[in-house]
């Protein structure tokens, strides 16, 4: 069987704005990825500790509350404590121009705009979410040495 | 070979990455090579079961069970599993929605599982999933699926208890009444478990029980293996579709050639 | 020349590959005529305006005699910063205020909670008690402007801390005027900001419909809002039918508290989203005020024609917006701006052209002022009554709007009621799976958003942007510390039990929350004590 991408998709913050949330995680099953959705209000403990438990390959964060430049940087944080900096963390929402480019300078791999279809957030993801299937054959070939 | 014991060692150890890194080759190997070190380590775990339509409340009721569990320090795995989409293949997996409030807990491992190919709510790797969280040191494994007609026996298969939620006519077993929203009756359902569980252990059912899953757990992986080495034969049969043809046309009959197949294989004499 | 001919005429004529239809999914024919209109009587179903059914506007001169209030939604940063900015919008002549408060304030947090970390601010202002209302409001009259809140689980918190500045400014609650939007339901459905669940959530909004008809007379109790309900995804026949129904459930409730209908109804007004669709919106908002004054006159057996009438304020779509060549905001406001007057808005709010990346600057919140500015005094189109008025295509499209509703309240019913909706993920499918199907059509080019999928350039926008600094959590942190070793904690400590001791024993909630503010409780302690009265509320899944 094919190793499916996995992705977290959260909704960090505050505000309960998880329309967009919902079409990108509809969007992606329809893509053939397996979504866990974690719901609303999520902190970025939690985030970090159900992406490792699930063993994802991307966390999506959607945020509109103008929380970002606290929540990003937080969750990355954790990621590289928890040393699963592996897990690639992607976003989306109202985020300004600068910010974005701040954002990706501090590690997080792709941020989307309002307006991205969700066919380029699909195109971007299984272009640069190879690694869970390598990963997996490394643990393999490791095994049987 | 210092590695897989060093991965071995933290799966045992209850690391949860190392879990999360283990059901993630379970779920996408064929290969059986870490079940077969984990599985002397397994057998030690209460497996329950909880099942019943979408919507009626499955998630949130395991939710309070596990927080009940959990007061009694026990430590607690659960597998959510959901159904992948036949048409695109993917899932959509928003059980976790519903246990925020043990996401965080140090003796808890949750996990969401897509069935992919296998037909109903409960995916054939549930049990291999299962096994790891049994080795891993879970007290309890608590199995959440979607569950109407077939594949509640399915699941009553794999677990030792099962509760089925929702309105079941017809049924003789204990009905126990619960707002998991608000915790009511939930101690009762962790009463009765236990009581199962020591009527199980006492009448010697449990051990019954479980031989009998090992006894199909076998053949189920003989006829795993026999199925997809029959089916990769008969894929690459050479002339196969001339071979179809000649059926179509009646020139040769179905019987015949899969017989022959058969033969070939060294499976049938 | 006669329809059959013209008809066979038409079928020669190469169409544009186009799926002609509106956004709610309605068939748009290439021509609308008497015969649309078959079933349409004039005085029982348009009517003249401020008569039944009020298809045509609630008042009888309209906008001939006051234009719509221009009520700008703003608030950001502290206290001090919201109340510059009001005096700024006040200044360039906005004629009442809408606070925004932020996510904290939204969901009964304070500033120092954890659950607030990087929130404090940044969407809206943060009030954490009294004080900060205060200040809010320092040296704006209250019995000259009126206010309308954005506020829901904590809305009577809000309320009384509105009541306690007017106090303290010498002006009575009973010459208050403004609105809480205090619309629980649509938060279930669609906004999802909550604190308890839905029962305890529907007797806090009945006590404050039951106080307000006796201390607060002009104030709007509820905001029943279908905005919020289409910002989440919904078509508008949707935000119609599902905004009407929360509202008939709220008079329901206060029916059963035993309240006389036509004492709270008055005070109920409405708030829509304005979308894309020009014709389909301004058929919304006429369907609304038709179904409105028929089912409260013929099912709920209200008398007072002010229970009929359905106000409402609307604010241009949000989720219209585009990140992509901003500046087309302000063209795609002033078309969705223009629909909710030609659809006989009470009040309106228009967004911002930079919105889609943070909260509006000063400037751009002067350009939206002036679009609405632009269409009062330069178009004309507030020159007479309801312009479109016998439109066979608006007429034809109010009348399948309202068919629309009807269905659904139907359906709604079957489920048991709103609530029952509620928990079975009713709306909460309905919408998502709206918002799913508008992403696919936009994606599979069957509809059309400039520079998102036509007309499109690579250039990334250049705009200046509100930034909201950091120091405002601390200095806000800071500011609520000094208020708790101010006030009088003994006075805090039994304001708040005796909340409890109401909240559990029915008693009505108001002046026990009024007696609580006035001693500077914080909006955090005030909902903590329900709280563990009432319970929590947690979301269910639903795709």
């Amino acid at each position: 069987m094919d190793k499916k991408i996995r992705v977290l998709v959260a909704k960090p913050g505050l505000d309960g704005h998880d329309r967009g949330a919902k079409v990108v995680a509809a969007a992606l099953r329809d893509a053939g990825m397996e979504v866990i959705y974690t719901g609303l209000h999520q902190s970025p403990e939690a985030i970090v500790e159900a992406a490792i438990q699930e063993d994802v390959d991307v966390i999506g964060l959607s945020i509109l509350s103008g929380a970002h430049m606290t929540i990003f940087p937080k969750v990355l944080e954790l990621l590289k404590k928890k040393r699963a900096q592996r897990i690639i963390v992607v976003g989306g929402g109202i985020i300004p121009a600068d910010d974005m480019k701040k954002l990706e300078k501090k590690g997080v791999k792709k941020l989307f705009g309002p307006g991205t279809p969700t066919t380029e957030i699909i195109k971007w993801l299984k272009e640069n979410v190879k690694t869970g299937k390598k990963r997996v054959k490394v643990q393999k070939k490791r095994r049987r040495k | 070979m210092k590695s897989l014991n060093k991965f071995l060692k933290d799966i045992l150890k209850g690391s949860k990455p190392a879990i999360a890194r283990a059901i993630t080759i379970v779920e996408n190997d064929s290969d059986y090579t870490l079940l077969k070190k984990l599985f002397r380590s397994s057998g030690k775990a209460y497996y329950v079961g909880i099942t019943g339509p979408p919507g009626a409340g499955k998630s949130t009721l395991v939710n309070a069970i596990a927080k009940l569990l959990l007061k009694k320090k026990k430590r607690i795995g659960i597998i959510a599993v959901d159904p992948t989409s036949p048409f695109s293949g993917g899932a959509l997996l928003g059980d976790r929605v519903r246990m925020t409030d043990l996401a965080l807990n140090k003796n808890v491992f949750i996990r969401s599982m897509a069935s992919r190919g296998s037909l109903g709510g409960l995916a054939q790797k549930t049990k291999d999933v299962a096994l790891v969280l049994d080795a891993a040191g879970m007290d309890y494994i608590l199995i959440e699926t979607i569950g109407v007609g077939q594949v509640e026996l399915d699941i009553a298969q794999v677990c030792d208890t099962t509760a089925v939620v929702g309105a079941v006519p017809g049924w003789s077993y204990p009905i126990i009444k619960t707002i998991a929203t608000t915790g009511d009756g939930v101690d009762q359902v962790v009463v009765r478990i236990e009581e199962h569980r020591r009527y199980l252990t006492r009448s010697g059912k449990l051990e019954s029980a479980r031989k009998e899953r090992l006894f199909s757990r076998i053949n189920e992986l003989i006829e795993e293996r026999i199925r997809a080495d029959l089916h990769k034969r008969l894929t690459t049969q050479p002339g196969l579709k001339k071979i179809i043809d000649d059926i179509y046309n009646r020139r040769r009959n179905p019987f015949d050639v899969a017989e022959k197949i058969l033969r070939n294989s060294g499976f049938v004499f | 020349m006669s329809r059959e001919n013209w008809e066979k005429k038409l079928k020669n004529c190469k169409e544009r590959d186009f799926k002609f239809k509106t956004i709610s999914g309605i068939p748009v024919k290439p021509l609308y005529t008497p015969d649309d209109c078959e079933f349409f009587d004039y005085e029982r179903d348009l009517g003249y305006p401020g008569e039944f059914p009020f298809t045509r506007g609630v008042y009888t001169n309209m906008y001939r005699g006051r234009l719509w209030t221009m009520r700008q939604f703003s608030g950001f940063g502290t206290p001090k910063d919201t109340n510059r900015r009001y005096k700024y919008l006040l200044k360039h002549g906005q004629t009442g205020l809408s606070v925004a408060f932020d996510f904290p304030t939204l969901y009964g947090r304070d500033s120092d909670d954890p659950f607030s970390r990087g929130e404090v601010g940044k969407c809206g202002v943060a009030v954490d008690t009294l004080r900060d209302m205060e200040i809010i409001f320092d040296g704006i009259p209250l019995d000259r402007i009126s206010t309308s809140m954005t506020i829901n689980p904590p809305a009577a918190i809000l309320l009384a801390m509105y009541i306690a500045v007017g106090e303290k400014q010498g002006v009575p609650a009973h010459i208050l005027t403004g609105t809480i939007q205090n619309d629980m339901l649509k938060e279930y459905q669609a906004q999802k900001t909550w604190i308890y669940p839905p029962e305890p959530s529907m007797r806090i909004i009945t006590d404050i419909l039951e106080y307000c008809s006796e201390n607060v007379p002009k104030w709007n109790t509820i905001s029943i809002s279908g905005y919020h309900i289409r910002e989440a995804g919904s078509t508008a026949l949707q935000e119609l039918a599902f905004t009407l129904a929360n509202g008939f459930t709220y008079v329901e409730y206060g029916i059963k508290r035993g309240l006389a209908v036509d004492k709270f109804a008055p005070r109920l007004s409405f708030f829509f989203n304005s979308h894309l669709d020009f014709f389909e919106e301004i058929a919304k908002y006429r369907a609304a005020r038709r179904i409105w004054s028929r089912v409260m006159r013929d099912k709920y057996n209200a008398q007072n024609p002010r229970s009929f009438l359905m106000r409402f304020h609307t604010q241009t779509a949000g989720c219209t917006l585009t990140a992509q060549q901003p500046e087309n905001n302000i063209i795609r406001t002033a078309f969705q701006a223009l629909a909710a007057v030609l659809g006989g808005t009470q009040s309106l709010h228009t967004n911002s052209m930079d919105e889609t990346y943070a909260l509006p600057t000063e400037k751009a919140v002067k350009i939206a002022l002036r679009t609405q500015q632009l269409i009062a005094y330069e178009t004309g189109v507030a020159s007479t009554i309801d312009p479109l008025g016998g439109s066979y295509y608006i007429e034809s499209l109010t009348n399948e709007l309202e068919k629309g509703a009807y269905e659904y309240f139907n359906k709604i019913e079957k489920l048991g009621g709103v609530l029952r909706a509620i928990e079975k993920g009713f709306f909460q499918r309905e919408i998502s799976r709206s918002a799913y199907e508008y992403q696919r059509s936009l994606e599979k080019k069957e509809r059309f958003h400039v520079g998102i999928n036509i007309f499109q350039e690579d250039k990334p926008a250049d705009i200046e942007i509100l930034k909201i600094p950091p120091e405002v959590e601390r200095n806000q942190k800071k500011a609520l510390k000094k208020v708790k070793q101010e006030r009088n904690n003994r006075k805090v400590k039994e304001s708040l039990r005796l909340l409890r001791k109401a909240a559990r024993d029915g008693e009505n909630l108001m002046p026990r929350i009024l007696d609580c503010v006035r001693v500077y409780a914080t909006i955090g302690e005030i909902c903590n004590t329900m709280k563990e009265e009432f319970g929590e509320y947690h979301e269910p899944i639903i795709f």
